[in-house]
């Protein structure tokens, strides 16, 4: 194929793809920005470009600079990872005038799927279910009923120019339509001053299942199966699996044909994902084509045994496809969690920033992968993606891949940001995941009151004591092995087996007590278990004497705003001396391409501002003061 | 005497009291101190009394008591009478073990007499101290008292006289630990002031020579007990005290963490606990921590922390002057004491206060036997007036002082920049450093790039060329290198493998410094 391909990109997509090029014989160039420059990503390559400062537009998604590292080191090719310049038809055009290849599909087709309007009158033209409405303008509550009823109930009446929920109402019948045709308009008047309505489809309780497929440039297209990606949060999902268990072989066969279809139409090559909406009945609707790899091929790659950027770079040099509909497997059942730098107890995960001070990724098991690009000691910065890893664990059925996925979890070792794998490890082991009874309301529904991190049981609390209070006493019997020290020692037990009675109950541990290692691996009445502590534990004496100790009085944080993370100031909305209502917004912080609105907590005066936009501020810095 | 003649013990009772009576009786009141409700009064200021104190520092049922019916000799204002009287005044001493190591404890007792010291207090503080120098080992001072017991006078002032002058020959000689849990006011500070180190206690513990009434009276200056003397005061501000914990039992488990650390006198050697953290592990993420830019910062404890033993790292004086780290950790199970410039403030330069901090740190290790590893990564003293006019000379001075005598194994790893008189200072292979490395990315001058070229090439047109010629000669590890200045240039990642094997062999490093009455450092 190529001699030399450019990966314009950086962290984990950059690793993978430099990783096939490796297994091809194919040199490789990384690009990175000066604060890349000893990303794994760049080590891995044969040869590195720094093309710019941190931000990303002035590094990742600087064009000129990406293009002279291609002319410097004569690549032939460029894979663009997703994201940054994946899906940029700007980009595309230029390699295209250099005679430089863009591992993706053609310009046209990005273009294509790229409009929102464009790509769904494309799809049901090429006879793909887009999700059925009316485009005009519903006039009476009498059209509202004829409307609803040529669409099939449910139906949603929404706002023409809508928003934040106001002025949409779902119908299940002739009389919620005309009911909601009425509330509708009212609110939409009074809200946006506008009372015209739309009607469409009302997809209930929705899953997001999405298709891939695989196209060359000789006209051949095939599709490898969906993966489900309803674990979502804020539209970004959060664990996916491959296949779905919602899918029967003729919805599967179904979707399938019609994402080859799409991909058809708009002569796709390379490839792509077909996403849909998939309604508790099985009926699906387009939603849109990515036209790049996808951040959860993993899990296709699984269960189908396809190296897809290979099968990419194959495409781009323009092989034909070398498999047939017919030879495309579910093997089995992959899973992909998303590791992120972020903490999962405010609203299902902010981003967290900082050093890996120790990390380990769980690779001494079996039917266990992980893509990253980072490492020990690397850095997680407020710069790009929060995202630590893909935890990809693989079984011949999904309660395998399952229980992999909780051993994987629990072999993780990160330390120095905080992290997702609590909610991660929650999902997984959730009933409803269990059995399959998701949609991307998942996470609101389940967590209506946001995630509080694990429930113990009274067994599981029972266990975790016991081990506490063994790892204690390891601990301390360390401390009297003191070279030289002759004096013996209080505790009489030497620690291999140890039963340990908590409230009443007798638990027995057992295990390698290694004090150094961040992993305990135990077994806890007979159960193996893997725990990660950090505890502080009181012998009875401490803990008796410790209740006498004195309350600390917590800071009043309803006068003060700190940031709830790091980013940067977008927007200060208050200045010394105005006077702020409750909930009244004080300043936006930005962090990862979110911008989150802090409000003040009570009503009061504005004390002091220690922060102005643009200025770069850590988690629980003081932002500003009231009275 | 007729009763001499009679074996009977009811013989030798006084009064309707037999001596055996009367010694269970003085035992029980000595257990209750002050009594319950001043007892009570302690629990409510969320402090421990002085029994409760020991029995946590201690390890269970090590408590050997001493002096425990020693009683004050007053009696003047009516502290003669029996209700004033009580069975070993207003100190626990004693010795006991922690985690089987042999320690000598003495804890104030504030609720006898607010903890005031009496002669018969000092007394037998005295008698535990010299008893810990006769067999070698540590003395750890629990203090929460008034200050002098008033009504004593100067057989008062006396008692602390005895116990400086115990502080200051103990000196160097066993390791000595003062906790502060209480206040301590008056000439009662001298004697932690003496001592290796001062522990404190977050918002139940104050320190100082006046206090605020007095401090109002003569400088009208308006202060509270908190920030005149508070442990925020002492371990963020003046350095008096080496670390501050939440509360008294947050302390004293502290206290036997840090205890673990330290040999138990000057003829013992740096302790060694069995390790569970491979001596030979490679620690990867050192290869990047050290970031291209030379301006740049990181975070000295990042290092640290990923060297040594299980990331245990006890850090002394944590908020004091942070441009020096400096504590104890282990290497292969032994304790070593760790120096560290800090990238993170101020760039790490050396100033007044981190001289100081370092130079005593310094000083303790080289005189309890406990091996000095230090990381260097220091731009230089830092300029200006301030620093001059406090004395940055003198002060800089001790920590050049207290490197340059120091005969324990040093080793010293150059993460970065060693600029000026600063590279002299930080344990270089000149001040007898036994081993010295560098990372490939250290720089061994006589100052930054931008700095020398503007001396050397005054006037020249092509600045930047000349910049650019001298980052390539000096901005690296081999001027240093070719002149054997440093041992070897090693890969970060092997740093903690090498000093390890460097530690087992200078195990039996014997140098000693030529016969003085005491050396006089630059004070």
């Amino acid at each position: 194929t190529f001699d030399k391909i450019l990966i314009a990109n950086r962290g984990e997509i950059a690793c993978r793809v430099i990783k096939t090029c490796q297994k091809m014989g194919i040199k490789s160039v990384a690009v990175h920005s000066d604060v890349d420059a000893s990303a794994v990503h760049v080590k891995m390559a044969d040869e590195a470009v720094c093309v710019g400062p941190a931000p990303t537009s002035k590094s990742y998604l600087n064009m000129d600079a990406i293009m002279d590292a291609i002319r410097s080191t004569g690549a032939q090719a460029v894979h663009p990872g997703y994201g940054f310049l994946s899906e940029n038809k700007e980009f595309a055009k230029r390699l295209a005038a250099e005679g430089v290849t863009f591992i993706g599909p053609d310009t046209h087709a990005i273009m294509a799927m790229g409009d929102k309007i464009e790509s769904k009158l494309i799809a049901k033209a090429a006879k793909v279910n887009t999700i059925p409405g009316f485009d005009g303008v519903v006039e009476t509550a009498d059209d509202a009923v004829k409307i609803a009823q040529q669409i099939g109930y449910p139906v949603m009446i929404k706002a023409s120019a809508g928003g934040g929920g106001k002025g949409m109402r779902i119908a299940w019948n002739d009389e919620e339509t005309r009911e909601g045709f009425r509330f509708s308009s009212q609110e939409a008047a009074s809200s946006f001053g506008d009372d015209r309505l739309l009607i469409e489809k009302y997809i209930d309780n929705p899953r997001h299942i999405e298709i891939q497929v695989l196209a060359d440039k000789h006209g051949n297209a095939l599709w490898l199966n969906e993966r489900e990606c309803s674990i979502q949060r804020r539209n970004q999902k959060v664990v996916e699996e491959a296949p779905s268990t919602f899918l029967d072989s003729v919805t599967r066969r179904a979707m399938g044909e019609q994402a080859v279809q799409l991909a058809k139409a708009v002569q796709y090559s390379s490839a792509g994902t077909v996403e849909f909406l998939v309604d508790s009945k099985k009926n699906f609707y387009f939603l849109e084509m990515n036209t790049r790899l996808q951040v959860e091929h993993p899990i296709t790659e699984c269960i189908t045994g396809l190296d897809l950027v290979e099968q990419m770079i194959r495409v781009a040099k323009g092989y034909k496809l070398l498999h047939k509909q017919e030879d495309i497997p579910i093997n089995g059942w992959a899973i992909e969690s998303r590791v992120y730098a972020e903490d999962p107890y405010k609203s299902f995960g902010l981003p967290s920033i900082g050093r890996l001070s120790q990390y380990q990724e769980p690779l001494n098991l079996s039917n266990v992968r992980v893509d990253s690009g980072i490492q020990e000691g690397s850095d997680i910065s407020i710069y790009y993606d929060p995202m630590i890893s893909k935890l990809v664990t693989y079984g011949a059925t999904r309660a395998e891949a399952l229980s992999k996925m909780e051993d994987a979890l629990d072999n993780y070792v990160i330390r120095g940001v905080t992290h997702n794998i609590p909610l991660l490890r929650e999902i997984i082991t959730h009933p409803r995941f269990i059995s399959g009874d998701i949609s991307t309301n998942f996470l609101p529904e389940v967590y209506p009151d946001g995630f509080k991190g694990h429930q113990l049981e009274v067994g599981n609390r029972r266990e975790l004591l016991a081990s506490a209070a063994a790892l204690y006493i390891t601990a301390q019997l360390r401390s009297q092995k003191v070279l030289g020290n002759l004096r013996k020692t209080c505790w009489r037990l030497i620690l291999q087996t140890s039963t340990v009675e908590v409230d009443g109950g007798k638990v027995e541990v057992s295990g390698q007590w290694n004090l150094a290692s961040t992993l305990l691996p135990l077994t806890i009445n007979g159960t193996d278990r893997m725990l990660q502590f950090k505890v502080r534990v009181l012998s009875k004496l401490a803990a008796e004497l410790n209740s006498y100790m004195p309350e600390k009085v917590a800071e009043d944080t309803s006068s003060i705003l700190r940031s709830p993370m790091p980013g940067s100031v977008v927007a200060v909305s208050v200045k010394p001396g105005d006077t702020v209502a409750e909930g009244q917004e004080i300043c936006v912080i930005e962090a990862m391409k979110m911008q989150n609105s802090l409000t003040a907590a009570k009503q009061a005066k504005v004390k002091k501002v220690h922060c102005k936009p643009g200025e770069t501020v850590g988690e629980g810095d003081l932002l500003v003061e009231l009275e | 005497h007729p009763a001499f003649l009679l074996p009977d013990c009811r013989r030798y009772s006084v009064g309707h009291l037999s001596v055996k009576e009367r010694i269970d009786m003085k035992r029980k009141a000595a257990l209750v101190g002050g009594g319950q409700k001043r007892i009570d009064a302690q629990h409510k200021r969320g402090k421990l009394t002085a029994r409760e104190r020991v029995e946590l520092l201690l390890d269970p049922e090590s408590f050997v008591e001493s002096d425990m019916f020693v009683e004050h000799r007053c009696s003047d204002f009516g502290m003669e009478q029996d209700r004033n009287k009580f069975p070993g005044d207003s100190v626990v001493t004693g010795r006991g073990r922690i985690n089987g190591r042999l320690v000598y404890v003495f804890s104030q007792d504030f609720t006898v007499f607010g903890g005031s010291l009496s002669g018969a207090h000092a007394q037998k503080i005295c008698k535990i101290m010299d008893q810990a120098m006769t067999v070698g080992a540590p003395v750890i001072g629990l203090n929460d008292s008034g200050g002098a017991r008033i009504q004593e006078g100067v057989e008062s002032l006396a008692g602390y006289a005895d116990i400086f002058l115990r502080n200051v020959l103990a000196s160097g000689v066993v390791p000595q630990i003062s906790l502060i849990m209480g206040p301590c006011a008056g000439g009662a500070v001298y004697s932690p002031a003496l001592t290796d180190f001062t522990f404190m206690v977050k918002d139940t513990s104050y320190l100082f020579i006046t206090g605020p009434d007095v401090v109002k009276s003569v400088t009208n200056e308006d202060v509270t007990q908190e920030e005149l003397g508070g442990a925020k005061t002492h371990t963020t501000v003046s350095g008096v005290a080496h670390h501050a914990f939440e509360n008294d039992v947050d302390a004293l488990l502290n206290m036997r963490e840090f205890f673990n650390f330290l040999p138990l006198s000057n003829q013992d050697p740096s302790p060694i606990r069995a390790c569970h953290d491979p001596s030979d592990r490679l620690v990867t993420s050192l290869d990047t921590i050290v970031p291209f830019e030379t301006t740049k910062a990181y975070d000295m404890l990042d290092i640290i922390h990923a060297i040594v033993d299980e990331r245990d790292f006890f850090e002394i004086m944590p908020s004091y002057a942070k441009n020096i780290v400096v504590g104890f950790a282990r290497m292969n199970g032994r304790t070593v004491g760790i120096v560290g410039n800090q990238p993170k403030v101020a760039s790490g330069c050396l100033d007044i206060n981190s001289s100081v901090k370092g130079a005593r740190f310094v000083r303790f290790c080289d005189a309890f036997n406990i091996p000095i590893i230090t990381f260097v990564d220091v731009p230089g003293f830092l300029p200006g007036t301030a620093q001059e006019y406090g004395g940055i000379i003198r002060h800089g001075a001790k920590l050049l002082y207290a490197f340059a005598e120091a005969t324990v194994p040093k080793i010293t790893i150059i993460t970065r920049k060693a600029y000026g008189g600063a590279y002299d200072v930080m344990s270089s292979k000149h001040l007898r450093g036994d081993v010295n490395y560098a990372w490939p990315s250290a720089e061994v001058a006589v100052m930054g790039a931008k700095g020398a070229v503007q001396i050397i090439f005054r006037g020249k047109e092509n600045q930047a060329e000349a910049e650019a010629e001298y980052v390539e000669k000096f901005a690296n590890p081999f001027p240093a290198a070719v002149r054997g200045f440093v041992d070897d240039i090693i890969e970060p990642a092997t740093t903690r493998k090498k000093i390890c094997r460097d530690l087992e062999v200078l195990a039996s490093k014997k140098q000693v410094n030529p016969w003085k009455k005491h050396a006089n450092i630059p004070l």
